[in-house]
């Protein structure tokens, strides 16, 4: 019995599980060198705020001196900013998906609708910066106000919620739809007691990530002509405002290395509002996941 | 009590308010739902009205052909759009070099080698990476990478591409990553262990089986970091630099085409002039070149998918 050569293969063998080691060491070297490159990220912009960060970086307003300069009209502005992203791009989002998934018919106009939201979801925020200089701030006037930001921001995210609040409503179980139908539940009593209630976990996950998303943007903002030093609080949705990562940008951009650190401790509030944030998007996703 | 369920019915039935909702609120749904194709439709009308007043005043031609971008001229203007496209190319290019092997060796060790507590920890930091915005990573290559570059290649200046390039990467490698691992994940159980039986390495499985089965799925994944690329902003803006180049020169100060923009919308060019209506060519321009990506990503996923 020659008909296998042990030794060749024996060789073969030897050299393809060689290969196969090396591929498995360098596939795992590009994984090792992601986490690497988020770990020396968030290292560097810890090490160089946290001397920056106190009470008074919260509490004072921009200035032209470093050691002075503070984050609180950013912080109140992004806040304000929310206050308007939030109920605007979850009704507009949550809206259209309960059309799309329970209400649209399949044809033409529908399929248009939901080939427009994935494209949609792919321009630039830069260019959604464009679209709300000339609509909001221009042609209706909005001018500069927390009220034009707000609505572009709510269209930037606008596709991620609709997408994320599809997902969740498809989820829910045919037999709970059914079970209302049979008890003579009308169609939108069914929308609204039964398949809301129970899709919500899944919409907000989705929506709080959106919104996290709209924290941290900068390009619109600049478009829209959001200014940088504000010395005074908004107090209504017609003011002017600033926001985080527009002070963040300011700082980053000036010559002065005291700004750099300035930047840092800037940049972990950001990180730290978005880190609140996530943890509550989680804890709703684990405490309300029902796998039915 | 002392009602039929008949009766019940017919009262029921006789609410009108009820009735008017059950019909009105389709109609008011649909309305919300046409607003994302509104935004479209605003979007698309916004460049190509103001892109048209744009070109009233400088030729089209100029635009399309010329390989001077010189908006802040005090004698003439130039507006080449060139220059900036070879900016945003620059970049784009470093950035795909540095993401497409990391993302997609990435996405084979999870989807292949990777057990699954590996698994449960490298996904969640990948999504935390997709999520830290533009801004940090623009901050982190202008103070952080851009410097440890120049010690290495002191010809490197403050404002070059490099530097970006590589933050764009490190930013869409999650992207490249999970939407790739997601296309070979879904490659059926049996395939794989169909080769596995047969006596192949899990390198041969993953690289003779896998990734051409996932290929439609990997190429678009490819597709759409590029459009995330062309697109970025503040990266850009805070570590490139403000010079438009027509050329080949990685080491300098270039600017981009959302650069620009952003230059523009900061500074005080007067809402009417030139320049204004500028910044709407430029978005325009950039416009089109990711909406192309996206097709393409769309139509590459369609066309090559392998139906299991």
């Amino acid at each position: 019995m020659k008909y296998i050569e042990q030794e060749i293969v024996l060789k073969k063998m030897n050299v393809r599980n060689l290969i196969n080691s090396l591929f498995k060491g360098i596939f795992l070297m590009a994984v090792v060198i992601t986490l690497l490159a988020l770990l020396i990220l968030l290292y560097r912009i810890g090490s160089q705020g946290y001397t920056h960060l106190s009470m008074d970086f919260l509490t004072n307003f921009a200035s032209r001196f470093p050691a002075q300069a503070g984050i609180k009209a950013a912080l109140v502005g992004s806040l304000w900013l929310m206050a308007i992203v939030a109920p605007t791009s979850l009704i507009l989002g949550v809206g259209s998906a309960i059309y799309l998934e329970e209400y649209a018919k399949k044809n033409k106009i529908t399929d248009f609708i939901r080939v427009n939201i994935s494209n949609l979801a792919g321009v630039p925020s830069i260019v959604f910066g464009l679209l709300g200089l000339t609509i909001f701030v221009r042609a209706l006037s909005l001018g500069t106000s927390i009220l034009a930001a707000g609505f572009t921001m709510s269209l930037l995210i606008l596709p991620v919620i609709i997408v994320a609040s599809q997902e969740a409503i498809r989820s829910v179980p045919g037999e709970l739809r059914d079970a209302s139908y049979g008890m003579g539940a009308t169609k939108w009593q069914t929308i609204l007691k039964i398949i809301l209630p129970a899709a919500i976990p899944g919409i907000l996950t989705g929506a709080i990530l959106a919104l996290s998303r709209a924290i941290g943007e900068t390009a619109p903002l600049i478009v829209i002509g959001v200014p940088i030093i504000i010395q005074f609080l908004p107090s209504g949705v017609m003011d002017t405002f600033t926001a985080l990562p527009m002070q963040i940008y300011d700082w980053s951009s000036r010559p002065q290395q005291e700004f750099q650190a300035v930047a840092a401790a800037g940049i972990i509030v950001l990180m730290a509002v978005l880190l609140f944030m996530n943890s509550i998007a989680v804890l709703i996703r684990n405490k309300y996941h029902k796998r039915y | 009590m002392g009602q039929s369920v008949q009766e019940m019915i017919a009262q029921s039935k006789g609410k009108k308010n009820k009735q008017f909702i059950e019909k009105i609120i389709p109609v008011i749904l649909f309305l919300i739902a046409s607003v994302s194709v509104l935004t479209t439709i605003g979007i698309v009308l916004t460049l190509v009205f103001e892109t048209v007043t744009f070109f009233t005043r400088v030729p089209i031609t100029d635009f399309l052909f010329g390989t001077t971008w010189m908006p802040f001229s005090n004698k003439e203007q130039l507006f080449g759009i060139w220059p900036l496209i070879a900016g945003t190319l620059k970049v784009t290019m470093i950035a795909i070099v540095v993401a497409v092997p990391i993302g997609i060796s990435a996405a084979i060790y999870l989807s292949e080698y990777a057990s699954e507590t590996v698994r449960r920890i490298v996904k969640p930091v990948l999504e935390v990476l997709a999520g830290i915005p533009t801004i940090v990573y623009g901050f982190f290559a202008l103070t952080f990478v851009t410097p440890l570059l120049q010690s290495f290649f002191p010809e490197i200046k403050i404002f070059n591409a490099i530097s970006p390039g590589i933050v764009v990467g490190i930013m869409i490698i999650p992207m490249i990553a999970s939407l790739s691992e997601d296309a070979m994940s879904s490659v059926p159980k049996s395939i794989r262990d169909g080769a596995l039986a047969m006596g192949s390495t899990r390198f041969e499985v993953a690289w003779k089986i896998i990734v051409p089965a996932a290929i439609s799925g990997i190429i678009a994944s490819v597709v759409l970091a590029i459009s995330r690329a062309i697109g970025e902003t503040m990266i850009v803006s805070l570590a490139a630099g403000s010079t438009p180049r027509f050329d080949g020169d990685f080491t300098g100060s270039i600017q981009t085409m959302t650069a620009y923009i952003v230059q523009v919308s900061k500074g005080d060019a007067g809402y009417g002039t030139t320049i204004y209506y500028s910044i709407y060519a430029v978005g325009f321009t950039l416009f089109l070149f990711t909406m192309a990506m996206n097709l393409l990503a769309g139509y590459v996923s369609k066309r090559f998918r392998e139906e299991y």
